[in-house]
């Protein structure tokens, strides 16, 4: 069960050996965390996360493979875990690729699966487990959305489509879900250093993958529904969001 | 008979970290045991008065007891009543006090049923003398999943010990059988003085505690240095007749105690922050006499302040509050010192701090009081941070042989938790004995493992459930 400070003992991770979920994970594991279901496409990276938690005494730790552009898995992949895990406190949705916003190298068929990988199989995994947590009377599901899905941006105008399009499923469930007991936190970090960004040109606001972790960890215990990460950048992008079309098209970055 | 269910989201007292659950309304004590067959989880529950998840049961099915409430037999002259375990302690008072009769322990709030007094063990003002309401039942009337059950303390003695105290989770409390307490009037002689910090407090309670049957203190959670803990210590007693001037006399018994005031809307923050909390804390402080000085006041004013404002609790706005009520051992006074300092530099402002004494530990197995002090604080929730400092007071509470109190409890960490409770394996075999399956459960009993690793016993999957 969640505490009343937001604190959960039960978690399954979709995208469970990314860097993000590691991080978060980690932290939790300080308060309550007792079993975890780390579900990813990449078997080496999960368990390497499940070994990490088993070192941080988390008494149960399991591993699932799972491809979230494989659609037609998810609702019974969903049910499985609720079988495996009891009650499910919390879900972390954290599966998601970068891919490329050049033009040149971009085709028909990178664009589709990048938007399947980012969008569609993460939300088609919220909905599954909306519905599982809903019969279960409560729950929450945390989602990684970007700010650059906030307003999207030349530079990294697929990726953050499929953000804008994951964040605004996620806060629309999350207001369709209202009086379930279910609850939908959405975290928008900006620049984050991992795997995933490694070797990109790393920009003013950058943050580490423990920081988003300390900013979810604030947003469970404060009961938020968005968090930014670093907090500031809300009042930065609510400005930029603003601004006109030609001045956000030369911005540097 | 079982009759519809709805859907409905439930959350305790403390407004936070609430669950659906599917809610009936026996109309029968027989409905009760027909709900119990059905598939699921079930908790009974009354009127929502524990401050965290104790009665919910998300996702499963919650008997909203209030419908039982029957005076089932009043012996006056005897002095005791049958009554169903829906009623609550208010409807009661207002029975039996007009013929003489008082509760041998009430809560700080009459909005509180039987069944939940029972499953909390409650405690009152009188514990250093009277004890908790268990040592004051002659027996009750369990419904669990095997069938129903009479018992007492001495009928089945270990499953009575086991249900009083045992959150709801032996079977759903039907009805009980309490010894009253004679009184003469409706008034209290209540005497209040003031100290001016925690050592001078607790000297002097320790000292009063022997000459009158109710006390407590309140504490300013906000003064620090010197003043740390200064307090207005009231001491309470029953008055006699001869104790009645003017108007009173001519109806000494009477007992009508109203609600005027209720807290209209849930305000969007917090209206209880360190700034407004200090103001009152002030206020109430200086209010006080700085001389000993002796008053008659109703039994509402006396027990009940709270009772007067109706939803209190939203004041606490969106995020809700926690009570952090712990009881540690006497000679441990330096623990109580040394939360109050840790919660007054993490500036956690609490509106109400009560401290007191407990007498002799009763035998229910997971009843909280044992001899010692205890000390409650109702706090905001929703505050970053506020987790790990009571995680750290959690430690303290327990090192000095303590524990804190499941009724009011919604984040204790279940390791420490069966530390404090060392009885929790006995009882969870008493548990088993007259519920196999495990069909009894809370989000609390959840939370803290308290039946030991769960067994999941779920209602076939439905789509598209209404809310």
């Amino acid at each position: 069960m969640n505490d009343v400070t937001g604190m959960p003992q039960t978690v399954v991770v979709v995208g469970g050996g990314a860097d993000l979920s590691r991080a978060i994970l980690r932290v939790l594991s300080g308060r309550r965390l007792r079993s975890v279901l780390l579900a990813g496409r990449s078997n080496e990276s999960l368990q390497a996360a499940a070994e990490e938690l088993r070192g941080l005494s988390v008494a149960r730790v399991e591993t699932e493979r799972l491809d979230v552009t494989e659609i037609a898995g998810i609702e019974a992949f969903a049910d499985e875990a609720a079988r495996r895990v009891g009650h499910i406190d919390l879900v972390l949705i954290a599966a998601g690729e970068l891919g490329t916003g050049e033009l040149t190298e971009l085709d028909a068929p990178s664009v589709a699966r990048l938007a399947t990988t980012n969008f569609t199989g993460p939300a088609a995994a919220m909905t599954a487990f909306a519905r599982v947590l809903c019969a279960q009377g409560d729950g929450r599901i945390v989602v990684l959305s970007s700010v650059a899905g906030y307003r999207v941006r030349a530079a990294n105008f697929v990726y953050g489509a499929t953000k804008a399009g994951l964040d605004g499923f996620a806060l629309g469930l999350g207001d369709a879900l209202a009086g379930s007991g279910v609850e939908v936190m959405v975290v928008r970090p900006g620049f984050v250093r991992t795997k995933m960004t490694a070797g990109r040109k790393v920009p003013p606001f950058a943050v580490d993958a423990s920081d988003v972790a300390d900013a979810v960890l604030r947003g469970l215990e404060s009961g938020a529904s968005v968090v930014w990460v670093p907090a500031w950048l809300r009042y930065l992008f609510g400005i930029l969001r603003l601004a006109p079309r030609s001045l956000w098209r030369r911005l540097p970055g | 008979m079982t009759g519809p269910r709805h859907g409905e989201l439930l959350v305790g007292w403390g407004r936070a970290g609430p669950s659906a659950a599917w809610v009936v309304d026996p109309q029968r004590v027989e409905d009760v045991s027909a709900y119990l067959g059905e598939p699921g989880h079930h908790l009974p529950r009354g009127l929502g008065r524990s401050y965290g998840d104790a009665a919910q049961c998300a996702g499963g099915t919650v008997l909203d007891c209030t419908a039982l409430d029957r005076i089932v037999e009043l012996d006056e002259l005897g002095g005791r009543v049958r009554v169903e375990a829906g009623c609550s302690i208010d409807a009661l008072l207002r029975v039996i006090v007009p013929r003489g009769l008082f509760v041998p322990v009430t809560p700080g709030t009459r909005y509180v049923t039987v069944g939940g007094a029972i499953a909390s063990d409650i405690h009152g003002k009188n514990h250093h003398r009277d004890g908790t309401i268990s040592a004051h039942l002659e027996g009750l009337e369990l419904a669990t999943p095997t069938g129903r059950l009479q018992c007492g303390p001495d009928k089945d003695a270990e499953l009575f010990w086991a249900t009083t105290g045992g959150m709801g989770l032996t079977g759903v409390v039907t009805d009980a059988t309490i010894r009253l307490l004679p009184i003469e009037t409706s008034q209290m002689v209540v005497s209040t003085e003031r100290t001016a910090d925690l050592e001078a407090c607790m000297a002097r309670m320790s000292a009063a505690d022997a000459d009158h049957r109710y006390s407590v203190a309140w504490v300013d959670s906000l003064a620090r240095g010197r003043h740390l803990g200064r307090s207005v210590i009231t001491t309470g007693d029953h008055a006699a007749r001869s104790d009645l001037t003017g108007k009173l006399r001519d109806d000494p018994l009477g007992f009508n105690p109203r609600q005027p005031l209720s807290v209209p809307v849930t305000p969007p923050v917090s209206l209880l922050n360190p700034l407004t909390v200090a103001a009152f804390n002030e206020a109430w402080y200086r209010r006080a006499p700085r001389t000993p000085t002796t008053e008659l006041q109703r039994i509402s004013t006396f027990f009940h302040p709270l009772d007067g404002v109706g939803r209190w609790n939203a004041l606490y706005g969106p995020h809700g509050f926690t009570q952090y009520q712990f009881v540690v051992p006497f000679g441990a006074e330096d623990v109580v010192r040394a939360v109050l300092e840790r919660l007054s530099s993490a500036r956690a402002a609490s509106f109400l701090v009560v401290l007191k004494r407990f007498g002799a530990a009763g035998q229910g197995h997971l009843s909280f009081p044992t001899a010692g002090w205890t000390l409650a604080l109702d706090l905001p929730l929703g505050t970053v941070g506020l987790a790990l400092v009571l995680d750290e007071l959690d430690e303290i509470v327990a090192g000095a042989g303590g524990r804190v109190y499941l009724s009011k409890d919604g984040r204790v960490r279940p390791e420490i938790l069966h530390a404090m409770y060392p009885r929790i394996a006995e009882w969870a075999e008493i548990r088993r004995s007259v519920d196999p399956e495990g069909v009894l459960e809370s989000d609390l009993g959840r939370r803290l493992q308290l039946a030991g690793p769960r067994r999941h016993r779920t209602r076939p999957p439905e789509r598209g459930r209404g809310r």
